[in-house]
């Protein structure tokens, strides 16, 4: 009783200090004259993101900055968005989502591919709320007119990226560092999911477009965010003889790794140039701050939103960062910008079934399952798994007028094929 | 020889009984001061001002209704795995392998789930988690117990290496059962078909952990304190000896202790796998297994105070994650509060029990 009765006192306390804080606080609240409200909805808006990670991570750095920008664009005041940062892809992604609704949000982002359940959770219990998930792939079958998903055409970002990949290979070649034969790339990759692949298969086309000798190697952390293991995994495929290393996976792992081994890198996300100024090239990232904006203008003025929004070169989602000219090869602002013409013309496709070649089927180990080939080992047909299913049942065909067409039934990317030149060292499934 | 024995400047003796009241004063005061630190910590770092720091931490913790239930159901799940550990705490028996243990129970249930969600009607399904759970939880325990009953073994290594091959034996599963394929998580399972889903009492989903919960509580009291097992194993954390002299056969004590121990673990694998979360991670105990030893020792193991003391660090806990969000600090700086308020609490025992002697004639002599 007496334990009872000092926490009583102890909290008492605490309260009393609290109703002082309250008072002290009653000055007049911010003056949002200045803000250009353009929808008679804007004002009285209030937006919850949820962020798996802090600004840490790369990854939800981009995501923290894009949702900056877009709430200043706006002209939404301090009280009109929260940022959840640290929620993890479980039972927390609901309740951080659930209390952002009780706090009066309308809209409310997610960042992470695995926050989706929880969130479609939320959406059922929310129905007036518009809950957005990035990168999610179930919106477009979940039927729930208050949940959405995003994605962007990244393999477009990554296809430019890799192609100064290539330009930087083939300048060390002709430097005489390395031979055309010995041109290999490596890539640290989180998980041996379709995001990924897709990634660095289009970040390799990229590349081979540019240095037809091209090989890579990936290896998986199988974590999204693991500096150790990403730091190590770069270590090992520099070990392997790879001259230049990619990452798709959130912390600064793999960047740093390159730095101190002198090895050239070509980032994700956003630039790492400040942490490695001789060794980063360049850098494609989503940015997303089209989608919220676009999400946000949407709600303010009562419209409905896409279930399933991608993002495209065009929409100024896919970008690329500035180009460290330190360690860029000469003339790669020139390439990226022939060719990111010609994928907006529409006269280059990244998955081009003229450009790669898929020899190994094998239905039993799930590799390539779904691909139909000619005699000359180029894709003909391809059932990709665009609604999600526990069996990862082919459903649509996605090969259409001689390319792979990505992100074009669903925003989040679907291509999981294992195509020649790149070697999968490990996989974790 | 100088008869002289030179007294240190500053000596410290075991207290021989302290007025209650007077303990308490000794402990309210170590609040008050760690209360005083963590403001000018705050003002300092941050240019906030502390007041509005502290009723940010309890609007946190009791802000909404949601807020409460959360924290309620917060406190129930850190409470069951700390009414868990404490029957072998008692016995000074060092289980810090609560984390695993509750990690295998909740595999269990999400074995359950997943292979028979389709297969059973419900109420068998709940029924067979539940056995399945508790069982889990018990034979994580019983390895390290049977090894110390029959061979001496370490129970602390051990039980903390438990929880790593359980961590690791969940990574496994996560991965065998992931959706969609490469994407290393599971998931809610039965989304749609509800199928395993614990029953919610009165449209409020917390509710039945925090029964459960309240309920083994009062029957953790009533076994520790009013049964012969509950003596059996004050006698045996006493005096291994005493035990075996007074015919106590110890080895059965030690395992039978053990596997209630984790078949209690078991059961908050239950409960955050198919009470709340419906999923399994490998960081679904999020290191309660350990805060529960301090839950459970901060209590002096008394399954009442021990609601104070869960209920003390999940306020300090949700109080932080909302002072994070409010002000935009990181996480961390909650935890630095945290941890200035739990470094006085937990010192302030130290004065609690020992007595401190300053050198009163010092430089008198010579």
């Amino acid at each position: 009783m007496k334990k009872f009765l000092a926490i009583v006192l102890a909290l008492t306390m605490v309260l009393a200090l609290a109703a002082c804080g309250a008072n002290t606080e009653k000055q007049p609240s911010a003056d949002n004259g200045d803000a250009p409200v353009d929808a008679a909805g804007m004002a009285d808006l209030k937006v919850g993101f949820i962020f798996l990670h802090d600004e840490n991570s790369t990854y939800d750095l981009n995501f923290l900055n894009a949702a900056k920008a877009c709430c200043a664009a706006l002209g939404l005041n301090e009280d009109q968005f929260i940022f959840r940062t640290n929620i993890p892809e479980g039972q927390e992604c609901y309740e951080a989502a659930a209390d952002l609704a009780d706090a009066g949000c309308s809209i409310i982002f997610a960042d992470s591919f695995g926050h989706e359940d929880y969130m479609i959770q939320a959406a059922k219990e929310f129905p007036e709320v518009q809950f957005c998930h990035a990168t999610g792939t179930k919106a477009h079958t979940e039927g729930l007119d208050n949940y959405h998903n995003a994605f962007a055409s990244i393999y477009e970002g990554r296809y430019l990226a890799g192609i100064a990949a290539g330009m930087k290979l083939n300048e060390m070649i002709e430097n005489g560092e390395f031979t055309a034969e010995e041109a290999k790339i490596g890539y640290v990759g989180a998980y041996t999911y379709a995001e990924v692949i897709s990634g660095y298969t289009s970040f390799f086309l990229g590349a081979r477009s540019v240095c037809p000798t091209a090989t890579m190697e990936v290896t998986f952390t199988g974590s999204w965010y693991d500096e150790t293991a990403e730091k190590e995994a770069a270590n090992k495929l520099i070990a392997n003889g790879c001259k230049l290393i990619s990452q798709h996976a959130d912390s600064m792992g793999a960047p740093t790794a390159c730095e101190t081994a002198g090895v050239p890198n070509v980032s994700y996300n956003g630039s790492t140039v400040s942490a490695c100024p001789n060794t980063f090239i360049v850098s494609s990232r989503i940015d997303w701050a089209p989608y919220y904006e676009y999400v946000i203008k949407a709600v303010a003025a009562g419209e409905a939103i896409d279930a399933d929004w991608t993002g495209t070169l065009a929409t100024g989602s896919v970008v690329l960062t500035e180009i460290n000219e330190a360690a860029a090869a000469a003339g790669t602002a020139e390439a990226i910008e022939a060719a990111k013409a010609e994928l907006e013309a529409g006269t280059l496709h990244v998955f081009d079934t003229a450009n790669f070649t898929v020899s190994v089927i094998d239905a039993e180990n799930f590799v390539n399952a779904n691909a139909t080939t000619d005699a000359d080992n180029r894709l003909t047909s391809y059932m990709a798994d665009v609604d999600t299913d526990p069996a990862y049942t082919g459903d649509t065909e996605a090969v259409v007028d001689g390319h792979f067409s990505e992100s074009a039934f669903r925003s989040a990317p679907y291509f999981d094929l294992q195509i020649d030149g790149i070697t999968l060292l490990d996989t974790k499934l | 020889m100088n008869e002289k024995v030179k007294e240190p400047l500053i000596r410290i003796s075991k207290r021989a009984g302290l007025p209650v009241w007077k303990a308490w004063l000794i402990r309210v005061a170590a609040i008050i001061i760690a209360l005083i630190v963590c403001a000018t910590v705050t003002t300092l770092m941050t240019g906030e001002n502390p007041l509005q720091v502290y009723s940010t931490m309890l609007y946190g913790a009791f802000g909404t209704p949601r807020k409460i239930w959360m924290l309620c159901q917060c406190l129930a799940i850190l409470l069951c795995i700390s009414l868990a550990v404490t029957p072998a705490f008692k016995m000074r028996f060092w289980n810090i392998g609560a984390e695993g243990q509750v990690l295998m129970g909740g595999l269990a249930t999400a074995a359950c789930m997943i292979l028979l969600g389709d297969a059973l009607p419900n109420w068998l399904l709940i029924i067979v988690m539940l056995a399945a759970s508790l069982l889990a939880g018990a034979i994580w325990a019983f390895i390290p117990a049977f090894f110390k009953a029959k061979w001496n073994t370490n129970e602390t290594l051990f039980t903390l290496m438990m929880n790593y091959v359980a961590t690791q034996l969940v990574a496994f599963f996560v991965i065998l059962w992931e959706v969609p394929k490469g994407a290393g998580k599971i998931g809610i399972i039965n989304q749609s078909t509800m199928a395993g889903w614990l029953p919610v009492i009165g449209g409020q989903k917390y509710l039945l952990n925090i029964i459960v919960v309240a309920a083994l509580t009062i029957g953790m009291y009533i076994y520790l304190n009013y049964s012969k097992h509950g003596y059996e194993i004050t006698v045996v954390g006493e005096s291994e000896r005493t035990a075996r002299y007074i015919g106590i056969n110890v080895r059965k004590v030690i395992i039978r202790t053990l596997l209630l121990s984790g078949a209690v673990c078991g059961l908050a694998g239950l409960l955050l796998v198919g009470g709340t979360d419906h999923t399994i991670t490998t960081t679904i105990a999020g290191g309660r297994g350990f805060t529960a030893v301090m839950v459970s020792w901060l209590a002096k193991f008394n399954p009442i105070f021990m609601i104070l003391t869960s209920f003390l660090l999940v306020f300090l806990d949700r109080g932080a994650s909302e002072i994070s969000t409010v002000f935009g600090l990181n996480h961390s700086f909650g935890d630095i509060l945290s941890g200035i308020i739990l470094f006085f609490i937990i010192g302030c025992e130290f004065f609690v029990s020992y007595q401190i002697h300053l050198r009163k004639n010092a430089g008198k002599e010579d």
